[in-house]
């Protein structure tokens, strides 16, 4: 294929330059902290075999994770995207929804479902003798813990990438011969690549920088060890130094991942992609692949919406949630749309000429942006909220502290989210496309928003949901850069379960949910989502 | 097209919201205040206090650590004039860094001094207490510890819940070190350990896990448990406290002034100043269960009264050293 620049260059060049220059932020505040200590310090804290056992920790839980959310969302994706499964679409929502549960109340329903002793699993055991469980407490329940509230960002970008894939391809490969599962492992997997990488990607990421699930599940995490140099000997140069290992871990672990990437292509020759492919028919497999559906369903959205409920209720009837935090629950949950909605608007407005860049013209700003905007989402949230707040009082002071700054943090925070998915959407369009569109006589910029936008909108759909649900979570940005008095539901919720309010926190968390569900459906309904129906 | 329209008016919407929520300039007689205390136990207090006295006050919320190294980070320009903070921990940490302005002698005075910066920097306003909960059905009152010695011993075996990454059980770690010696503190750790004592992330899980009878002692802070019994009365969990030792600290939670009000410290002591006075105490002492710092405030009855509690003597501004406790829980194996 011919490399031309069928883009309006300059405009995409400067949009993605901003996009750089903010992703930057967290990096340069790091280097300048740790900068302070002096170097054989500096080298000290690096190789303290201490912390580069917690580290390895870390790394060896990201990728438990990433592979058990392989297990869970690969066939989800399949099940909802290719097959008659029987109420396709509320299964589609469903299997979005664990990423509205606050991990909080996930895993504390976890324990409180599977617990040794005293749990409700234990209970009902009782009258057969059962005293004790297995313990989930440990690796095992930190791996599920994270990994079942956070494979539904594996699981949107497969759905992405599936969709992308014409039937033509795989028509083809029947014909030639191959059997269905042959074409699965040969055809299909191979062309989910770039999406199948971005998610796992962000998985592994996200478990990364998670502090509360492995604390509950008592695995110990490098998180949890620049915490503690912040928050308890608030030295903050040596902080910056261990997260600036943590940086380096991902770097690596990038570079692993640019060094198997491929220039293969992921269109087909034949331009658009053409209508879906027909949906596989279960047949006897039906109701296993629904009882699969209902297995994750139970642990990662029953039962923490559950265990909500049960702690509101618990609340009404000892007449301990006072009645004014239901009217007070609305406010909240406006502003959580409100920073969410904006936050998943301004990353699609940016991710999109970052992607076309990368997709099209790779080189080594685009490359840049990517890999920052991968380790501001892998840092632990304390982290980027104080690069903020560092620049926010110096450079910006007049935003400090405003909406706009914390929208911004949301930005820097969640990028790679709207990054990840709308770069696999363009990869798998056809260059020639946009080309022939201004062979017609388009002008590039309408090539590209008559022609080109419409046919990666799933993948933009795709990151900005992504965005939008896991702004609705952001805490320590939103503690530390929103305005004074202005509160989210994860705001809410850490302030009840700090003061030990479960029945106030159980109410923001079934909110959270209950706010989620409805966004889901109009994005699976207004885009035509549910597989098999992409392009209206 | 419909969708971009509507994407267009919500994008006016936010810019709107954005620019109307801009920094106001500071009045006189406005301040802001980062709290490390919970909104559900001071604001109620705080708006009073804002009525009363006339003062337009806004409020951050968030955790105290994180709270103290925002205004770390912020420097002078900080928007913050008075600082409340869980922990004294945090308050140090400024005071270490010349963040703190001196208080008025008056107003130190309401507190005992041993509940306040002995460089009058921060004065404590109420208290909270390091304590043992244990599980009312499986434990008798009379096999109950006497000192936190005796939770190494082979009754409670597997049978302790503790919270080493948590700020309260470092602070009485660090108490320990001060009583008892470097030693004696280490070997009590590695004993617990090898007791099997089960670590939980933070106090509430321990209080819960009591409640199921996965652990039937925990190593605690008073007022988690009023929180489980008011929302369940019938929740099994008692207090018990040991005598003079480290197990019983008093934890402080205290107010300082911020550099950054140096040329406008009024509001900010009047604000302090309702914090001390006799009606905000009773309000620790009854609706937040808490101990009122100040001398002379009556508690509820059926509560341990301060006086009873004996509390190690300790000097609290030197429970800021928590690097060494850090290290000595890295080396235990603890964190």
């Amino acid at each position: 294929m011919t490399r031309t620049r069928p883009w309006p260059a300059a405009a995409l060049a400067a949009a993605t330059a901003i996009t750089f220059v903010s992703l930057s932020l967290p990096l340069v505040y790091l280097l300048q902290r740790a900068a302070s200590i002096g170097a054989s310090d500096l080298l000290a804290t690096l190789i303290e075999p201490a912390n580069l056992r917690v580290l390895a920790n870390s790394a060896l839980l990201g990728i438990a994770v990433a592979a058990f959310s392989l297990l869970i969302a690969l066939p989800l994706a399949v099940l909802t995207t290719r097959t008659d499964l029987p109420a396709r679409r509320i299964w589609t929502v469903v299997s979005i929804l664990p990423l509205a549960v606050p991990s909080y109340a996930g895993s504390f329903a976890l324990i409180a479902a599977f617990a040794p002793r005293g749990s409700y699993l234990q209970l009902i055991l009782e009258p057969l003798g059962v005293t004790e469980l297995p313990s989930i407490i440990g690796w095992p329940g930190a791996i599920a813990g994270i990994a079942l509230f956070s494979y539904p960002y594996l699981l949107l970008t497969l759905r992405t990438g599936l969709g992308g894939i014409p039937a033509a391809t795989e028509e083809v490969a029947r014909s030639l011969g191959l059997s269905r599962r042959a074409t699965f492992f040969r055809v299909v997997l191979p062309q989910l690549r770039p999406s199948l990488v971005a998610g796992l990607l962000l998985v592994a990421l996200y478990a990364l920088r998670d502090l509360g699930t492995p604390a509950l599940m008592r695995v110990d995490v490098f998180t949890r060890v620049i915490y503690s140099h912040y928050t308890l000997s608030f030295d903050r140069n040596r902080a910056a130094a261990l997260a600036l290992m943590l940086a380096l871990m991902v770097m690596a672990l990038l570079w692993v991942e640019a060094r198997t990437r491929t220039r293969a292509a992921y269109f087909s020759r034949r331009g658009a992609p053409g209508r879906p492919a027909p949906l596989i028919a279960l047949g006897r497999w039906r109701w296993p692949a629904v009882a699969f559906c209902s297995t994750v369903a139970f642990f990662s959205v029953a039962l923490p919406a559950a265990m909500s409920a049960l702690w509101v209720w618990r609340g009404i009837s000892s007449a301990t949630l006072p009645a004014d935090r239901f009217a007070r629950g609305l406010d909240v949950t406006s502003n959580s749309l409100l920073v969410s909605g904006a936050a998943a608007i301004a990353v699609i407005a940016f991710a999109l000429p970052a992607a076309i860049l990368a997709a099209r013209a790779p080189g080594r700003v685009t490359s840049a942006v990517e890999r920052f905007s991968y380790i501001a989402f892998s840092l632990p949230g304390i982290v980027v909220a104080l690069a903020l707040v560092s620049a926010g009082t110096r450079y910006f002071p007049a935003l400090y502290q405003t909406l706009a700054l914390l929208i911004f943090a949301c930005f820097v925070l969640f990028f790679p989210q709207g990054l990840g998915a709308t770069r696999s959407a363009i990869l798998q369009l056809n260059p020639q496309l946009e080309e022939s569109a201004r062979s017609l006589g388009h002008t590039p910029w309408h090539a590209l928003r008559e022609v080109a936008i419409p046919l990666v909108r799933p993948g933009l759909v795709t990151g900005g949901l992504l965005v939008f649900l896991t702004a609705m979570k952001e805490l320590p940005a939103t503690l530390m850069l929103a305005p004074p008095g202005f509160d989210t539901l994860a705001t809410r919720i850490w302030k009840a379960t700090e003061d030990v309010y479960f029945a106030e926190a159980g109410l923001y968390a079934l909110a959270m949910i209950a706010v989620s569900g409805p966004v889901i459906l109009a994005v699976v309904r207004r885009s035509g989502w549910a597989g098999g129906e992409w392009r209206e | 097209m419909n969708l971009s329209a509507s994407r267009r008016g919500f994008l006016a919407t936010a810019a709107g919201l954005t620019l109307a929520a801009c920094a106001k300039p500071p009045t006189p007689r406005s301040l802001t205040i980062y709290s490390g205390r919970g909104e559900n136990l001071i604001g109620p207090l705080l708006k009073k206090a804002g009525d009363e006295l006339g003062l337009e006050i806004s409020v951050r919320y968030g955790n105290s650590a994180q709270m103290a190294l925002a205004i770390l980070e912020e420097g002078a320009k900080t928007p913050a004039s008075l600082f409340l903070s869980q922990e004294s921990g945090a308050l140090g940490a400024l005071a270490r860094e010349n963040r703190l302005l001196g208080l008025p002698q008056d107003l130190l005075n309401k507190v005992d001094a041993r509940f306040r910066s002995p460089r009058g920097v921060w004065v404590g306003i109420s208290g909270r207490t390091r304590v043992i909960d244990y599980n009312t059905t499986l434990v008798k009152p009379d096999e109950l510890p006497a000192s936190i010695h005796d939770l190494s011993g082979l009754r409670w075996k597997n049978q302790v819940g503790w919270a080493p990454a948590n700020g309260s059980f470092q602070a009485f770690l660090t108490a320990f070190r001060l009583l008892e010696g470097e030693d004696k503190a280490l070997a009590w750790l590695q004993a617990m350990k090898a007791n099997g004592a089960k670590t939980y992330p933070s106090n509430a899980p321990i209080v819960e896990a009591l409640g199921r009878g996965e652990i039937q002692l925990g190593l605690t802070n008073n007022y988690y448990l009023y929180r489980f019994t008011a929302e369940r009365p019938d929740f099994p969990v008692a207090h018990h406290y040991t005598r003079g030792d480290a197990g019983a600290l008093m934890l402080v939670s205290g107010g300082a002034l911020l550099d950054s009000a140096r040329d406008r410290q009024e509001p900010a002591l009047q604000v302090l100043r309702y914090l001390l006075a006799s009606e905000a105490q009773t309000h620790f002492a009854e609706a937040t269960n808490e101990y009122p710092l100040v001398t002379g405030i009556p508690i509820p009855a059926g509560r341990t009264p301060l006086s009873e509690l004996r509390p190690p003597a300790i000097d609290l501004s030197q429970l800021e050293d928590l690097e060494g406790t850090m290290n000595m829980l890295t080396s235990a194996g603890l964190l």
